[in-house]
């Protein structure tokens, strides 16, 4: 047996309602319109390790970020983080929660008060967990998360606007670890980025990671970074999840048609000449999904069944998959 | 520029505000323009003559006991012909120097506009800042209010404002207290500007990312909505403010003007109007015209400054 | 050359700013070829998109090419009045933009916009137009174009509008296509099947592309040759597949490094140190060298030339010698 997953999360699923005003829908007739945004997802995270959930638009991993950190509250399903879950969690042990699971997001442009000197930005975690009081101690600190992001502590005078888009990650990556989490969730955290500064943030998580023994829910569209970064990855399909494997063996070996078809579409910048077969097909409008499986329409191994029922997630072929064809072997 | 160059912030050294301010964009904007730069020093000098009015005044105007009814009705520049006294903008019927009431005028003009913007901006901001975090129920409501009250003009709610505030308290306390009904009267017409704007600044500010990372520490609403997003929404509001003064100045006036608002023992200037167009058919233009122009340039250099802020802040039309 | 279709020579253009001159591109040269297509690459404030603006006449203002010609089939177009530009613009060159939405307009249908393209560039009557406009988007691979062209924009998907706008750049049978971005608002599987529309329809209709990307897999997969650009210069210039495996300005080298790999596990990527330098603040000599990890004394007074390195130019003294300089 191994040792229980630092984050669990069950059947987890997330409706918005879109519908238009009540009065607008009373006038022209028009049913409630229900977004399934993320439906009966499943995975575990273990200590130390990163998972990685990729998707394109309408995938609904940005949702499952939010929903990890409690920003948004799940329609059903549950979260368990070291074992207690989220939901259920009252007072400081709440609290205490909230302290071990952090966030960096997409926009260092974004997520950081313009009118907030870069000090007080990092210092905010750590009065509003009450882990420090006294101000010459939160300011050492704050020097010291400087320093270890790549800063200076003379930095914490600035303002947000002093710095480029590559330094602005870094102080907000300086303000999560303010909080001392356990677990970071990164909703994609380069892809506001240029190439080469995704490197330095990129290899800074690296380190971090190393240094904290951190573990990471990386978000991200980008396969390469996902790669890269990943110890498994998840694949998401207009809210479900698709596959769910290894990172080497997911790309040495896709199951999925889906996962398939995203390999095959991410340029080949190293022009290695690998054999791909050309992509099809757009993303299904998430508020009307085709019945049985989501991806049947774009799917070459689609049959009758395909379009019926919803596949559930097996063990199949060295990977997790929901497919039919490849629970019958239809390859 | 499509394209924005980064800051990179390593050279950076901290500079003092007042270096900052005079190297900023808003800064160049403004000393470029030379109607906007006289707009101020015209506002500023208005402001400094009725702040320092007990002080520049020649005259205490409304001192029954310094006042010479022989002196009534004295034209501008020109020796009364019983006593011999000169005023530069002449007297009105009661022998007050024009000038001198000019001056009290506008200081109580200028206390009544701006006591009523801040009310209006106080109570426009909280409820807007309300409505664009909370939504639902409670934006609704707030809105909804805002519309009625939108509803109603300004001034026809301001006089209604009045009147009930004649009926409920006693004369005494009313005679005291005109000025606050007044400044009540016009705040509560104006809040609903405030509260639209904020709420929708509000609305976008707080789906950002530095508000989710406040709120993902556990930072309470009232915190999170004073701390970060406040100082975020001010901008608009400061220009709003400024246009804002600019109209309070005027529907006081009108007010008073009307009757229904600062008595005549204590004019502002649309009091001083008032009780000068009595004279204005009888030859006496002086009493009522000085007035209305210091109204006119007032008004207009605080909107001509205010016209600018909106420009100027707006990264549009830059 | 009378294969060369475009050719920029020592291209400088300006923005004049309170406190100066804002050198925004500073020297740039180099050629495309009638049917070939020329990747521009580089990051955020490196001056692609500002190249392309300036080709075809669109810059913003301040902004103003303040040096060096653009020759269009050998005719100069860089001092052209607004009214002749307007004329080559959608005839000659036609343009491609990010975001689909903002090209094409929400009122009218996507039948109603083609056709007034065509028929301004060319002479054909109503009914010639309208067949015109079904060939192109069924060139760009829009499913029952004959039904589709009476839609409004916003009936289509993302991916399918931005063919449509591909499709709308090739009305005018323009021999140049600058595509600033084209795929960047897309998503993954949509972005490959519109690279592919990109290159292969732009082929067939003869024209050529001038591709700005930051993203160096659309690059690799779609252009014959590309430049790269840093802070407002030409880094390096070359055929793709040279730049991409044998890159010579350690610029190119450092960003192919940077690039996560798909074919082979990295522990750690290269990382090039410290940011790109502000425009106001350029250093002197080669821009690259703060952050470069050969520089030497020459590369912090001189400013490199574009030098001949094997198949590829490269603007570095590294190279210096071994061209015989």
């Amino acid at each position: 047996m191994s040792q229980q997953p630092l984050l669990k999360v069950d059947n987890l699923t997330r409706r918005f309602d879109v519908s238009k005003p009540w009065l607008n829908r009373m006038i022209e007739r028009e049913p409630k319109q229900i977004l399934t945004a993320v439906n009966q997802v499943s995975f575990e995270v273990e200590k130390g390790k990163s998972f990685a959930l990729v998707g394109e638009s309408g995938s609904g991993k940005s949702t499952i970020a939010k929903m990890v950190v409690n920003l948004l509250n799940p329609s059903s399903g549950h979260i368990y983080f070291d074992g207690q879950e989220l939901s259920q969690a009252k007072g400081a042990a709440f609290k205490s929660l909230r302290r071990r699971v952090q966030m960096i997001f997409q926009d260092p442009f974004a997520s950081l008060n313009p009118r907030w000197r870069v000090g007080d930005i990092i210092a905010e975690p750590i009065y509003a967990f009450g882990l420090e009081s006294d101000k010459l101690k939160v300011q050492k600190t704050v020097e010291r998360l400087l320093s270890t992001v790549g800063l200076t502590g003379r930095d914490r005078y600035k303002f947000p606007h002093e710095f480029s888009g590559g330094q602005r990650q870094r102080i907000a990556i300086a303000r999560a670890l303010s909080a001392n989490p356990e677990f970071l969730v990164c909703d994609e955290p380069t892809s506001a980025l240029d190439v080469s500064v995704q490197a330095q943030i990129l290899n800074l998580m690296q380190d971090l990671q190393d240094e904290f023994n951190l573990t990471y829910l990386f978000i991200s569209h980008d396969m390469s970074v996902v790669k890269h970064m990943a110890d498994t990855i998840g694949v998401l399909y207009l809210g479900g999840l698709v596959e769910v494997n290894d990172s080497q063996q997911l790309f040495n070996q896709p199951v999925h048609p889906y996962t398939r078809m995203l390999l095959d579409a991410i340029p080949d910048h190293e022009m290695t000449g690998r054999r791909r077969t050309p992509v099809t097909g757009e993303i299904p409008n998430p508020i009307n999904p085709p019945s049985g499986c989501p991806f049947h329409p774009r799917c070459q191994y689609a049959n009758d069944r395909c379009k019926q029922e919803v596949p559930r997630s097996k063990a199949v072929m060295n990977s997790t998959v929901a497919c039919f064809a490849a629970e019958e072997g239809r390859f | 520029m499509s394209e924005k160059t980064n800051v990179t912030g390593d050279d950076a050294k901290p500079v003092s505000i007042w270096h900052r301010a005079l190297d900023s964009d808003l800064f160049h904007s403004f000393i470029r323009k030379p109607v906007i730069v006289a707009s101020a020093i015209i506002t500023l000098a208005i402001f400094a003559m009725a702040l320092f009015a007990p002080w520049l005044a020649p005259h205490t105007p409304f001192d029954p006991s310094s006042l010479n009814l022989m002196d009534g009705f004295t034209p501008p520049m020109t020796a009364n012909q019983f006593s011999g006294n000169e005023y530069v903008l002449g007297t009105d019927n009661q022998g007050r120097d024009i000038l001198s009431a000019i001056m009290y005028g506008t200081r109580i003009s200028l206390f009544v506009g701006f006591a009523a913007v801040g009310l209006a901006a106080l109570i426009g901001i909280s409820l807007g800042l309300l409505a664009g975090y909370k939504g639902g129920w409670v934006d609704g409501l707030i809105m909804r209010i805002a519309d009625v009250q939108l509803s109603f003009p300004a001034i026809l709610l301001a006089l209604l404002i009045f009147g009930v505030a004649r009926s409920v308290l006693p004369p005494r306390v009313m005679d005291e207290a005109t000025v606050w009904v007044l400044v009540v009267s016009i705040a509560l017409s104006d809040w609903v500007q405030y509260a639209r704007t904020v709420r929708s600044s509000t609305m976008s500010e707080k789906n950002k990312e530095y508000v989710q990372a406040a709120r993902l520490f556990g930072v309470p609403a009232p915190l999170i909505l004073l701390r970060h997003i406040l100082p975020n929404v001010m901008g608009p509001v400061l220009v709003i403010g400024t246009i804002g003064l600019a109209l309070a100045i005027i529907l006081e006036s009108t007010l008073s003007y009307l009757g229904v608002g600062i008595p005549p023992t204590q004019p502002s200037l649309g009091t001083l109007i008032r009780i000068g167009q009595d004279f204005l058919f009888s030859g006496e233009w002086w009493i009522t015209l000085f007035p209305a122009l210091t109204l006119l340039v007032l008004a207009l250099s605080v909107n001509l400054l205010g016209d600018w802020l909106r420009d100027a802040l707006n990264p549009r039309l830059r | 050359m009378a294969d060369t279709l475009l050719s920029v020579k020592d291209l400088v253009v300006e923005f004049p700013q309170r406190r100066g001159l804002l050198r925004a591109l500073d020297q740039i040269s180099f050629d495309i070829k009638r049917g070939e297509i020329l990747g521009v690459v580089g990051e955020s404030g490196a001056g692609k998109s500002l190249t392309g603006a300036s080709i075809i006449g669109l810059l913003e203002p301040p902004g103003r090419v303040s040096g060096g010609t653009i020759e269009l089939d050998g005719q100069r177009i860089d001092n052209l009045s607004t009214a002749e530009m307007r004329k080559i613009r959608g005839r000659k060159i036609g343009m491609v933009f990010q975001d689909p939405l903002t090209s094409l307009n929400p009122i009218f249908t996507i039948a109603e916009q083609l056709i007034e393209t065509i028929q301004t560039h060319l002479k054909l009557s109503d009914k010639e137009a309208r067949k015109q406009a079904i060939k192109l988007l069924d060139d760009v691979g829009i499913p029952a174009a004959s039904q589709r062209i009476d839609d409004y924009p916003h009936q289509f998907s993302g991916g399918m509008r931005q063919r449509v706008v591909i499709a709308l750049a090739l009305a005018g049978e323009p021999e140049l296509i600058i595509a600033d971005e084209p795929t960047t608002a897309l998503d993954v599987s949509v972005q490959a099947q519109i690279i592919d529309v990109l290159k292969n329809t732009c082929k067939e209709h003869g024209a050529a592309v001038m591709l700005v990307t930051h993203d160096m897999g659309v690059i690799a997969e779609t252009c014959d040759r590309v430049a790269v650009m840093y802070a407002g210069r030409l880094a390096e210039i070359g055929p793709v597949r040279e730049v991409i495996k044998h890159p010579k300005h350690p610029y190119t080298i450092g960003l192919m490094g940077s690039i996560p790999s798909l074919a082979h596990q990295v522990e750690r990527l290269v990382q090039i140190p410290g940011s790109m330098p502000r425009l106001d603040a350029i250093p002197e000599g080669c821009a690259f060298n703060p952050r470069c990890n050969r520089v030497f004394d020459r590369c912090r007074t001189e400013r490199p030339d574009l030098i001949a390195v094997e198949e590829n130019l490269a603007a570095c003294w590294l190279h210096a010698k071994e061209a015989g300089a």
